[in-house]
């Protein structure tokens, strides 16, 4: 912190860093679970993770081209 | 005359031991102690000590990895490039993906906006912006619209229209103003407003229709350089990140921040929210990624290996949230277990810093945009599990 920084500038800190710390917390291992949890229920749903079944894939070029 | 400094041996009765012995100055809770050599080595061994243990507690204290320590561990995996976007003259420093999973925009150093569509590799729309640099794009949720903005410190907003006769710039729209260059720019849950940031150190919501400004965000302490709106479940706050290393949570009603997280050592390139909202992710210039649960309120995973010294430019997770991409200045793309916190691929190809990497909204593809003039868009092929020998005895 600069020495020319005002009174006012330290006040609005203050009031913002007490603002940040009357925030709710819960436990990490709590919330590492719920993250987890999450990840496992969508897994499937999950294209680049598992893989989507060539049929429906728009990105995968056609084996024989339609024409005529 | 010879200046000489001596240290003044006090000798006199110790504080702690009470013996006379040669005395040295101590510090404790601010109040000044003299100890003999003895007490004081003891002092600094026990602190030493303490120290120890406090480190060792925290490496131990549930992060991320730790809980996730008896899930499966993922493969390697391979990802296969499927379309490369050529055309741009110069760096690509962004791109966005429109909701329909096929449309990307992305812009480039030489002041051109692309819109490509990505299964065939078509240029559908250009339009050549009067400044360089353009380094932030977005598109529009309805898909009709995009926005764009760099070194001019303003945010267009351009009509996509398939009028050959019309010139998409003659319907230019300019919507935000800053006073420094843009950085990044997102459109909110409609094509009605606009978030910013800005080298200014600011970010800002504004009404694209009338070019008002609705609120602005003031906290940041230098650049901004990215910015994310959390998932429209979870409501009104976005996260931004700068070059004053903290990565800022704002409610945007009220402008306020209400959550502040300064751990990394450099600046924060990239900031993206995990699926659920309930976590975001951050890639910096001090070469690693990070995670932060906005509930623990604190960092709960780091993502970086030794091996890996440059700064990580851009991030964005898989649908599941499983996996975390990142494009480095090293020209690759790591791909990161985010709950185990390995490495499952090491991507190559690009011949230059990858700039931007965005998922696709149904997350079966991911983009990524390079120095080398070039966008790369890839998929997964297959993983696979290295067969681990079995321990001997």
């Amino acid at each position: 912190m600069s020495s020319g920084t005002s009174a006012s500038a330290l006040q609005r800190l203050v009031e913002q860093l007490k603002l940040e710390a009357g925030v709710e917390r819960i436990k990490v291992s709590q919330a590492a679970a719920e993250l987890q949890q999450y990840c496992m229920q969508n897994a499937c749903k999950d294209a680049l993770l598992v893989g989507v079944p060539a049929g429906s894939n728009p990105f995968r070029e056609p084996r024989s081209c339609a024409l005529l | 005359m010879c200046d000489q400094t001596f240290l003044a041996n006090v000798f006199g009765s110790c504080d702690k031991c009470f013996k006379q012995r040669a005395l040295r100055p101590v510090f404790k809770k601010s109040q000044q102690l003299s100890y003999c050599s003895t007490c004081a080595e003891i002092v600094s061994a026990t602190l030493k000590k303490i120290k120890g243990q406090l480190d060792t507690a925290r490496a131990r204290a549930a992060g991320l990895h730790q809980v996730a320590e008896r899930v499966e561990a993922l493969g390697q995996f391979v990802m296969k490039t499927r379309r490369t976007l050529k055309g741009h003259g110069n760096k690509v420093l962004c791109m966005d993906w429109c909701k329909d999973k096929r449309r990307i925009v992305s812009s480039s150093q030489d002041g051109k906006v692309i819109v490509w569509d990505s299964f065939t590799t078509n240029k559908e729309h250009a339009v050549t912006m009067p400044c360089t640099w353009v380094m932030a794009c977005a598109y529009a949720p309805s898909g009709c619209a995009i926005a764009c903005g760099g070194l001019d410190n303003k945010c267009s907003v351009y009509p996509l229209t398939f009028d050959k006769n019309e010139n998409m710039a003659a319907k230019k729209k300019s919507v935000a103003m800053h006073t420094n260059y843009l950085s990044a720019c997102s459109f909110t849950n409609s094509d009605m407003q606009i978030l910013t940031a800005s080298g200014d150190g600011t970010c800002a919501l504004w009404d694209v229709e009338s070019g008002q400004l609705l609120q602005s965000f003031h906290g940041h302490g230098a650049d901004v350089l990215c910015l994310d709106l959390a998932p429209s479940e979870t409501g009104n706050t976005f996260v931004s990140g700068g070059c004053d290393k903290k990565a800022m949570v704002w409610d945007m009603r009220s402008g306020q921040c209400v959550q502040a997280f300064e751990t990394h050592e450099s600046d924060i390139n990239s900031v993206r929210y995990y699926p659920s909202g309930d976590a975001f992710a951050s890639g910096s210039d001090d070469a690693t990624c990070r995670l932060y649960d906005l509930r623990a309120d604190r960092e709960v995973a780091i993502y970086s290996k030794e091996s890996i010294i440059f700064g990580a430019s851009s991030v964005d997770f898989s649908l599941s949230g499983r996996l975390l991409f990142a494009g480095y200045n090293d020209y690759t793309i790591n791909v990161w277990d985010v709950l185990k916190g390995s490495r499952v691929s090491i991507l190559f190809g690009h011949e230059n810093r990858v700039s931007t990497l965005r998922v696709s909204p149904d997350g079966t593809a991911f983009c990524s945009g390079s120095w080398d003039h070039t966008l790369r868009v890839r998929e997964m092929v297959f993983s696979f599990r290295v067969c681990e020998r079995r321990k001997e005895g």
